[in-house]
């Protein structure tokens, strides 16, 4: 079986810089694959450059065994290929269900504008929103502005969903409820790619995790292998912490 | 006319454009407003000029400076009273603000001058070097030109107020935070732009004639030499005016003045797809 | 909610073009003519609304469609097309044109998209005026004269300009209840998440850019064989460019009244002042643009009419309540 999203050498450069450098990786159908690295590292441009925003300057991105590395944004989101933003992106003066109905019409596949309106309404209540469906989307907590995120892409029937670091900003209550929320939806069949800080999210949720570091992945494995992968931790900590750390948790 | 003659004029001319389109440029990088207004503070400048002129006799390069601070003010108190109210709308209202401002400035203009064209007429004969001949009037309004340009270079690189207008245009927040009153910045900004356009009409009216009729063509201008240099800085809106000038310049003998002008403003369209932040500018926020 | 919206918008538009067509029989002359203007101004108030209201792009190019329909029709008929057919052409003709400059001047966003449509008036007029073999440049062009007496004339012209204002709104109304205008208003919210959702945020645009176009080419064309006499400088004027979004703006832009009820209030205005105050008409409307600005920055409809009939103190302490 071929893998549902399908990277090939990626690279993006903006100018004489290369965000992203000669990526390839896969996704396998049902997969949860964590993104992890530094500030600074290419995560989101990866996405972007998956997603159609910024196209790749070299390699290629397939997904579903088609190519699609030329794509325009909205036709990534019809086709599946599906992402939420770092910085939530709402239409500020639709309500909240006014604002999934809009995925749900043109980047999933309704008969009409009421089917469009009942999807939205059940995503809603799947991610948690039902009871603010009729508020404005600018009303919304910081919370609910990350599952308003969630239920857009979900109301698109996506296949991936690429998830870019949902959990920033949140409080460990907040994180747990979104925790479960993403099993749910990889409970759905769809295939996740998440971009995460929190090790915390990262060991319980992925099977597999990518570590991008100056726009280039330097490991990949399993997830309690790479907190402990000595090029990771260097990444992070740079090499000198890196072998101090090291040293310390061989000590104890 | 020979290649000599005909750049000449075309760097005379794009010196007197680059004036004309400093101040255009300045307010649209540090405001980020649109002022349709700029035109019409030209040819202000330019009739001030000429009336003060025409009744006192006295040397209109004395005026311009008197001129130069009228406009001041009323570019700060304009700023200050109307366009500060609304400056971080966005642009289809501050634009269309400022066009009902130069509604009422252009009204009051052709009620109290008409809108005879006026020129303040010196004639001091023609220069003649390397085979170019140029009109010594034309050769003092590009030395006022250059050194009202350059003066504004130097305040903006070296006063306190200079320094100030820079930081707001990178960072309104971070300068609001360094206790820049960025209110009172803006309407500087505006004065000195308004400053800019009554010295620059000044000038014009020293080498052709003024009307008000003119507003829209100067505005125009001002348009297309932003795009082409880009915004906010002197240099760009030297490189835009001294570009525009020569191209036009050589357009007009090629293909006529009329078409030479509609190449301005395709070359406009063109850079504003290809290159919005201008040949030397830096892209402007939007 | 979208799919049931309320009737009241094409109940007061079917009362108020019935009064607009009633003038011809009811009064006089003057006042068919003011019509004729309410109508015009109303079509392209609601023409500009589906780019400027709905997708909130700050078009600044009605007088360039305007003033190519002007030419187009006029050009068409003194080569002998009926006046109709004429008018038609010029509308698809100006479709057209802006089909292709919108695919290039809708990459531009805010600023850069406002000055590079006020351009396009700018470009349009001097290639007419330079033009002169074809267009007479700026001598302008004789238009044939429309058959009949002169108040059947108007009649006539009347009722064509009520036709396109009506189509103007029809477009407004099917653009507000369907696919089309629920992706405008996406993207006027915000471009980005628009084409995110699957928005096909370029063809949208265009689409709303053309259909703000065709309408004022009608205009234009109908106009110039009312009047006859068509030059560059009245053709393509900045002021009619700014006027229009003004007036869309002055009822309340993106509604369906909104431009209808700016059109009418800021046309009888200014023939208030043309009357009065011929000196000083410019600055007058000037003054009622910045107040505009100022004091109605929602437009006439989103007036809170039962705030202002309160008493002044306690509607203060009413908007100091959500601050």
């Amino acid at each position: 079986m071929s893998p549902i999203l399908e990277l090939q050498n990626v690279s993006r450069a903006f100018g004489g810089i290369k965000a992203v450098n000669d990526v390839s990786f896969k996704l396998e159908e049902g997969e949860i694959v964590a993104l992890i690295g530094p500030n600074g590292a290419g995560k989101t441009t990866l996405v972007n450059a998956i997603t159609g925003v910024h196209t790749p300057t070299a390699g290629k991105v397939f997904f579903e065994g088609g190519d699609v590395t030329r794509q325009k944004p909205f036709q990534a989101a019809r086709r599946g290929l599906a992402r939420t933003f770092q910085i939530v992106q709402p239409f500020p003066k639709m309500t909240v269900l006014e604002n999934v109905a809009a995925s749900a019409l043109f980047g999933g596949h309704p008969e009409s504008l009421a089917e469009a309106h009942d999807h939205a309404a059940r995503e809603l209540d799947f991610v948690g929103l039902g009871h603010v469906a009729q508020s404005p989307a600018a009303s919304l907590t910081l919370p609910n502005r990350k599952r308003l995120e969630l239920a857009k892409s979900l109301a698109m029937s996506p296949k991936v969903l690429l998830l870019d670091e949902v959990n920033a900003g949140l409080n460990a209550t907040e994180i747990d409820g979104a925790l479960d929320l993403i099993r749910r939806i990889a409970a759905r069949g769809v295939s996740i790619l998440i971009i995460e800080h929190l090790m915390k999210v990262v060991l319980s949720l992925s099977s597999r995790v990518l570590v991008l570091h100056h726009g280039e992945l330097i490991a990949e494995g399993p997830p309690q292998e790479m907190v402990h992968d000595r090029k990771v931790i260097e990444a992070y900590l740079g090499p000198k912490f890196a072998e101090r750390f090291q040293k310390e948790m061989a000590l104890g | 006319m020979g290649f000599a003659q005909i750049l000449a004029n075309g760097v005379v001319l794009g010196t007197l454009y680059a004036c004309i389109a400093i101040g255009f440029s300045l307010v649209w990088g540090v405001l980020n407003v649109i002022n349709m207004l700029h035109g019409s503070f030209i040819v202000l400048g330019g009739y001030l000029t000429y009336f003060a002129w025409a009744y006192t006799g006295i040397s209109p390069v004395l005026i311009l400076p008197v001129v130069a601070v009228l406009l001041f003010g009323l570019g700060y108190a304009l700023q200050y009273l109307f366009i500060n109210k609304v400056v971080s709308a966005p642009v289809l209202t501050t634009l269309t603000l400022t066009f009902g401002l130069d509604m009422i400035l252009y009204n009051l203009m052709t009620v109290f001058f008409t809108a005879t064209p006026r020129r303040v007429s010196m004639d001091f004969g023609r220069l003649e070097f390397w085979g170019v001949a140029m009109p010594v009037d034309r050769l003092i309004g590009m030395g006022l030109a250059l050194l009202l340009t350059a003066l504004l270079f130097v305040v903006l690189r070296t006063s306190r107020i200079g320094r100030a207008i820079v930081a707001v245009r990178m960072d309104r927040e971070a300068a609001a935070l360094m206790g820049i009153k960025v209110n009172h910045i803006y309407a500087v900004t505006f004065g000195i732009a308004a400053l800019m356009a009554g010295a620059a009409g000044s000038v014009f009216a020293m080498v052709f004639p003024v009307t008000t009729n003119l507003s829209g063509v100067f505005l125009g201008k001002a348009f297309v030499i932003c795009v082409i240099g880009g915004l906010g800085g002197v240099s760009g809106a030297l490189a835009g005016g001294l570009a525009l000038g020569i191209i036009e310049s050589f357009a007009g003998v090629l293909v006529g003045p009329q078409n030479a002008i509609t190449i301005g403003f395709v070359l406009m369209l063109v850079l504003l797809i290809v290159r919005p932040q201008g040949l030397v500018g830096v892209k402007g926020y939007e | 909610m979208m799919a049931r919206k309320s009737p009241w918008p094409l109940i007061a538009m079917a009362l108020w073009l019935a009064a607009l067509a009633l003038t011809p029989v009811v009064l006089g002359n003057y006042e068919v003519r003011i019509a004729i203007s309410i109508a015009m101004f109303t079509a392209l108030a609601l023409s500009w609304n589906i780019i400027g209201g709905f997708t909130g792009y700050p078009s600044f190019s009605t007088a360039a469609f305007y003033g190519i329909g002007c030419y187009v029709g006029a050009l068409a008929q003194r080569s002998g097309v009926p006046a109709a057919l004429a008018w038609l052409a010029a509308a698809a003709f100006v479709g057209g044109v802006s089909f292709l400059i919108g695919a290039i001047v809708l990459r531009l966003k805010g600023h850069y998209f406002a000055i590079g449509s006020i351009a396009l008036v700018d470009i349009s007029r001097l290639v007419v005026s330079s033009w002169g073999e074809v267009t007479g440049g700026g001598n302008g062009l004789n238009v044939p004269l429309l058959q009949g007496r002169p108040p059947e004339v108007s009649a006539l012209v009347l009722y064509v300009m009520l036709g396109i204002m009506a189509a103007a709104f029809l477009a407004n109304v099917l653009v507000d209840r369907s696919r089309l205008g629920f992706g405008l208003r996406c993207i006027e919210q915000n471009e980005d998440a628009a084409d995110m959702v699957g928005i096909d945020t370029t063809r949208y645009k265009i689409a709303a850019y053309v259909l703000s176009a065709v309408f004022p080419g009608a205009v234009g064309a109908v106009y110039a064989s009312w009047v006859g006499y068509i030059d560059p400088t009245d053709s393509f004027d900045i002021l009619t460019t700014v006027k229009v979004p003004v007036m869309a703006m002055l009822g309340g832009a993106g509604t369906l009244l909104g431009p209808v009820v700016g059109a009418v209030s800021f046309v009888l205005l200014e023939e208030i002042f043309w009357a009065n105050f011929l000196e000083w008409n410019r600055a007058i409307m000037g003054a009622i643009v910045v107040a505009l600005i100022f004091f109605l920055p929602g437009g006439i409809l989103k007036l809170d009419w039962r705030a202002i009939l309160r008493r002044p103190s306690r509607r203060k302490a009413a908007e100091r309540k959500p601050g």
